[in-house]
């Protein structure tokens, strides 16, 4: 091989490495590539006459163009490297922002209150095997009242402050007279009319009642529970309701301490009747739930009248059952602490978004 | 139901203390909702004897006494004129709570004099205004006993919540009556001995309708004296609240609070002839003893005599025969009457009276008789005079009620176990008669009518013995059954609140009627059951009608909002709305409403007023979270006359009409004066196709190995033409390869005919078997393109 080959190479080495140097971008640098290694490139010229060569020449020029080449490689590697380094600083520098500022706006849902505590009162007792059914709120005579054994001109109708309907026309008596249903008990004869026993259901649902005054609205909610079993079964009498209602408190309340005390009462579709009132401290004004200085009644409740079977043509001779049934909305005011009934109802923006809860925070993701 | 206790211990023999009888009464069902005891106000108040009195040395209008409390003798500085030595009065210790002047003694120092405690005024203790000097007992009382005793402030007042089924508790009797079967006391009976008579009564009895007044006993009683009632008698009355009229008209009061046996007293002198019970005729009239003048009615009951009507049996006496200071000769009333006819009458003339109250729930029917003789025991006592006999017209019913029942019902039906021994003794306690053996015979008293079967007799037991004694047993479902915690209608309302929420939308819950002008805005107007869906005695003006549907409110709302500063509200509800009466007519729907702005104004821009397709998106959401394959769903424009007529639409399936959505009609929202832009939505969940119960295994997965591929093509379609009828027709060219459509342009101006617009869209195909060749391609956008022009008249842009 000749001396001057050698320099040769070695100037060559030198101006492409300047060439490497002098390259400020990736595409200047692409360039220099291509002159050198590409088709048409220098080295590539170079590497096409080694053809022509003796083999001796051939292969110490071979070995040498061989290192040229590959020097010339890592150097435009290293190049590459540091400008893209330097490229990707720029960018980012670029696209710095003021994190400061705030995200897109999105609106942020929730579930009224009244919903909320249905939902969990539902999946409390759904654990407890009950089923959750609805039914209509302009009901008639019978379902409000004759078919829960609530005699006519008793004292009794006179409980609930009804809101009264036109009469339909071409019926007569129960069935003529319309009503907005003053409890969910309505339900309970329509479930029972239409379900074989066993039966055990709860019926969320809005109720009316002429009233409206500080602690009444003339639409409220209530949530009724039945379960019917035979008297056979011994699965369903008056300790099953008391177990089931201190079940359903402590779990309601979220505290095992909560006591219940049943009282003797009277509805016309129950009997024993009972009103269950639940322990609470009203020490310093304030009311808590668990305490056992003083009693708040909560709910109504007993043992279905066998004239109610018989009227939703079920043998009381052969079933038996317990029902009961709440005010939904106090029982939220008692929970979370929601002062004033009357603001459940008034959509005020302000309130749906305070008391509101998450869509995502549901009572018990197993009903979902 | 209020009463005394010395009333109540009149008929009750019992060392139970108030508390204990409270607390009694509540556990057997007389819950009781207030105690008012003066004696727990002035406990530790009592009779102070001022021993000796004598000038302040250093103050010109105050004494210095030296009281004896009866304990010890304290220095009391006082400034009372009447203060003297000798005289009794109230003294309060240190200690004490001063009710009229609100303040708490203490042992002071008074212009350099020692002063404990003091002798109090009547206004002190808000007895009465009286404030000029100390309260002067008479020197009877003993030094050092209870105040409130010598005041006759010893009687707390006890009110009951009565429920309606215990009439025989709407008298102080009948409470001991419970108290004593409940192991308080002993039941001490009045006495009923009968009051020998003089002979014939003057005024004679008929009864021409048995059914509205089975039996009338009546009593002449000659040459009374009607002064003021005994002071005994007052303070109970006026214990209760009740005005002390006359000793005859307070006799009467006291049977019907007492023993719960109404009575009625006339002056026998200005009665007519004899005296007739029957059903009064429309139209007669009565000038009653609360100086109201009534129209009666057919079948209300008339006691008559020759001249008229008299009153109204069992709820209010008549002015004209109304007994006074002058009354010499006096006619008894006590009789039984229809229970029906007198809460028909109370209602229909609105007159409430003790006596109403009484005879609805239920008297004593047994017990009249025995009435008389204690009402007539008590008039020639207090009035004097002399009576006749008895008059009886008719007879008391004859219907003894008998339960059957077992020893186990109590086990069964009320959870509880209770030897036979024990059950009976609490049955007899409470005046029934029972039979044991394997089936037991249970007669019932004849004040309880309220007990008709077993169930009845185990609510007795169990009252008596206590509800606490039930033990809990745990609830569990029974194994094996299929649970379904949720029926389909409460699983969608669910799953749709949560969706909506999750949308960013808040939910409200608001009335379910509304007032008729708006109702008829949103439908109702048209509805032809309109007339049945009004609340006939309706709450006021705002509540008069069923809602036709739940965006008035919605709309109503967000208006109140954004008047208070709070616009661009995103508000829903689930509730039903109202077409009928009719089961199927109440129809469960989920609505919601978006107002002004659907983004507020961001440094990031983006800021747009709400639009149909907001809450289209809403809609669409509700109904695929519910299950509805909303690819199926046709898009029409027929929303109802409250939407803008451009801008909204409903999504059907088939015929039936799933949901509506748009823009709200500015007239309508012109008409509630509001003028944001509102957009709604209503899906009505009943209309949902029930999700097919297939279990809870989802249908396989089919993942294709071959890359979907997208083509693109804009058409040129009349600008009435709907997007939604060109992506039917695209979409059915061929079901299987055509997974979408989508459009992603909509363009009208430069470059499009006017009356038409640019529709461009991006077909999605997505081979399953093999890749597809060129030609297969070319050959399915050209079906595509004949398809969209054939039925559309489209045509592809050039």
């Amino acid at each position: 091989m000749k001396e001057t080959d050698m320099s040769n190479l070695d100037a060559l080495k030198k101006e492409i490495v300047e060439t490497v140097k002098a390259a400020n971008d990736i595409a200047a640098l692409e360039d220099v590539r291509v002159t050198a290694l590409g088709k048409k490139g220098k080295v590539t010229g170079l590497m096409q006459s080694l053809g022509k060569m003796s083999p001796e020449e051939r292969k110490e020029m071979g070995q040498a163009l061989n290192r040229l080449k590959d020097e010339i490689t890592a150097e435009i590697e290293t190049k590459a490297t540091t400008l893209k380094t330097a490229a990707l600083n720029a960018r980012l520098e670029n696209e710095r922002i003021d994190v400061t500022l705030s995200p897109r706006p999105e609106n942020k849902g929730s579930i009224h209150p009244v919903s909320q505590t249905i939902e969990e009162m539902i999946s409390i007792f759904a654990e407890m095997g009950f089923s959750a059914v609805g039914g209509p709120e302009i009901e008639d005579d019978f379902h409000n009242f004759t078919a829960l054994n609530f005699p006519p001109d008793h004292p009794a109708r006179q409980m609930h402050d009804t809101f009264y309907m036109p009469d339909v026309p071409g019926k007569e008596g129960d069935e003529a007279k319309r009503l907005l249903r003053t409890h969910t008990s309505t339900v309970q004869v329509r479930v029972m009319k239409e379900q074989k026993p066993p039966i055990r259901v709860i019926v969320p649902g809005r109720v009316f009642r002429s009233d409206y005054d500080m602690t009444h609205t003339p639409m409220f909610h209530q949530v009724e529970g039945l379960v019917i079993d035979t008297i056979e079964s011994g699965r369903a009498h008056m300790g099953h309701l008391k177990g089931c209602l201190q079940e359903f408190c402590s779990k309601y309340f979220e505290r095992d301490d909560v006591k219940i005390r049943l009282r003797p009462s009277f509805f016309p579709f129950t009997e024993p009747s009972a009103e269950m009132d639940i322990g609470c401290s009203r020490e310093g004004g304030e009311l808590k739930i668990g305490g056992d200085d003083s009693w708040m009644e909560v709910l109504g409740c007993g043992m279905v009248h066998p004239n109610v079977l018989k009227n939703c043509g079920i043998d009381p001779e052969i079933y038996q059952g317990y029902a009961f049934g709440l005010g939904v909305d106090r029982w939220t005011m008692l929970k979370y602490g929601i002062p004033d009934l009357r603001t459940f109802f008034e959509s005020d923006l302000r309130w749906l978004k305070h008391y509101g809860f998450g869509p995502t925070d549901q009572p018990n993701s197993a009903i979902a | 139901m209020k009463f005394t206790l010395s009333w109540l211990k009149e008929y009750l023999d019992t060392n139970a203390t108030l508390d204990e009888i409270a607390v009694k009464l509540t556990d057997i069902g007389l819950e009781v909702e207030g105690i008012e005891d003066p004696a727990k106000t002035l406990k530790g108040f009592v009779v102070g004897e001022v021993l000796t009195a004598e000038k302040h040395p250093d103050a010109d209008k105050l004494q210095c006494l030296i009281v004896d409390t009866g304990t010890e003798k304290l220095k009391v500085v006082c400034g009372a004129p009447n203060a003297r030595a000798g005289m009794k009065g109230v003294f309060a210790p240190s200690g004490s709570y001063i009710p009229g002047s609100d303040i708490t003694l203490k042992k002071s120092m008074i212009r350099g004099q020692e002063s404990n405690g003091m002798m109090c005024s009547e206004r002190e203790l808000l007895l009465s205004e009286e404030h000029n000097g100390i309260i002067d007992l008479p020197a009877s009382h003993k030094t050092g006993s209870s105040a409130a005793d010598a005041l006759g402030l010893n009687d707390p007042v006890i009110e009951i919540n009565l429920t309606p089924n215990r009439g025989d508790c709407a008298g102080v009797y009948g409470i001991a009556r419970d108290l004593a079967a409940a192991g308080l006391g002993k039941l001490k009976s009045p006495d009923a001995t009968p009051v020998k008579g003089s002979g014939k009564s003057a005024i004679g009895v008929s009864i021409a309708d048995e059914k509205l007044c089975p039996l009338f006993i009546g009593r002449y009683i000659s040459g009374v004296k009607n002064d003021a009632s005994p002071e005994w008698l007052q303070k109970r009355l006026k214990a209760l609240g009740m005005k002390p009229i006359s000793a005859l008209v307070d006799i009467t009061n006291y049977l019907t609070i007492g023993l719960n046996r109404p009575a009625h007293v006339f002056d026998a002198d200005k009665i007519k002839g004899n005296i007739t019970v029957r059903a009064a005729k429309k139209g007669e009239k009565l000038a009653a003893l609360n100086d109201n003048e009534y129209e009666l009615q057919d079948g209300m009951i008339a006691v008559c005599d020759d001249s008229g009507v008299l009153g109204l049996g069992g709820v209010i006496g008549g002015s004209g025969t109304g007994v006074s200071a002058e009354t010499k000769n006096v006619y008894l009333e006590i009789a039984l009457f229809d229970a029906g006819a007198i809460a028909r009458t109370g209602r229909a003339l609105m007159i409430d009276t003790d006596a109403r109250y009484r005879f609805e729930r239920g008297i004593d029917p047994a017990f009249a008789a025995a009435g008389a003789e204690i009402a007539t025991r008590m008039i020639v006592d207090i009035c004097g005079g002399s009576p006749s006999d008895l008059v009886i017209a008719g007879k008391a019913p004859d219907k003894k009620q008998t339960v059957n029942y077992t020893l186990e019902r109590l086990k069964s039906l009320g959870g509880l176990d209770l030897p036979e021994a024990r059950q009976k003794e609490i049955l007899e306690a409470l005046g029934f008669t029972v039979r044991t053996g394997k089936a037991w015979d249970i007669g019932v008293p004849s004040w309880r009518h309220d007990v008709q079967g077993a169930p009845d007799i185990v609510e007795e037991i169990l009252r008596i013995n206590g509800y606490d004694s039930i033990p809990a047993v745990q609830v569990r479902a029974p194994a094996g059954e299929n649970l379904q915690p949720l029926s389909p209608e409460t699983k969608r309302g669910l799953t749709a609140r949560r969706t909506l929420a999750t949308r960013g939308m808040l939910e409200t819950i608001t009335y379910s009627f509304m007032d008729e002008a708006t109702a008829d805005l949103f439908g109702m107007a048209t509805n032809e059951n309109r007339k049945s869906l009004i609340l006939t005695s309706p709450l006021n003006q705002d509540f008069t009608i069923m809602r036709p549907s739940i965006l008035p409110n919605l709309i109503a709302a967000a208006g109140r909002n954004t008047d208070r500063g709070h616009p661009d509200a995103c508000i829903f509800e689930i509730g039903r709305v109202f077409k009928s009466i009719d089961v199927a007519g109440q129809i469960m729907t989920a609505s919601g409403l978006r107002a002004g702005s659907a983004a507020p104004r961001h440094w990031s821009g983006g800021a747009r007023a709400v639009d149909a397709f907001d809450v289209k998106a809403d809609a669409l959401a509700v109904l695929e979270s519910c299950g509805v394959n909303v690819a199926s769903l046709q898009i029409t424009t027929e929303a109802p006359a409250y939407y803008h007529p451009g801008r909204s639409g409903a999504m059907k399936l088939g015929r039936d009409v799933l949901a509506y959505f748009g823009e709200i009609h500015p007239a309508v929202l012109i008409t509630m004066k509001r003028d944001e832009t509102y957009a709604g939505f209503e899906v009505f969940l009943p209309a949902l196709p029930v999700p097919k119960n297939k279990g809870t295994k989802k249908d396989m997965l089919k993942l294709s190995a071959f890359q979907p591929l997208r083509r693109d093509f804009a058409f040129i379609v009349d600008e009435r033409t709907e997007a939604e009828k060109l992506l039917r027709a695209i979409r059915g060219t061929d079901k299987n390869l055509i997974t979408a459509v989508d459009i992603f342009d909509v363009y009208q101006g430069k470059g499009v005919e006017a009356g038409k617009k640019s529709l461009a869209l991006g077909v999605t195909i997505q081979p399953m078997e093999k890749t597809l060749t060129d030609e297969e391609i070319n050959a399915l956008c050209q079906k595509i393109i004949e398809a969209a022009q054939k039925q559309t008249g489209a045509a592809l842009r050039a």
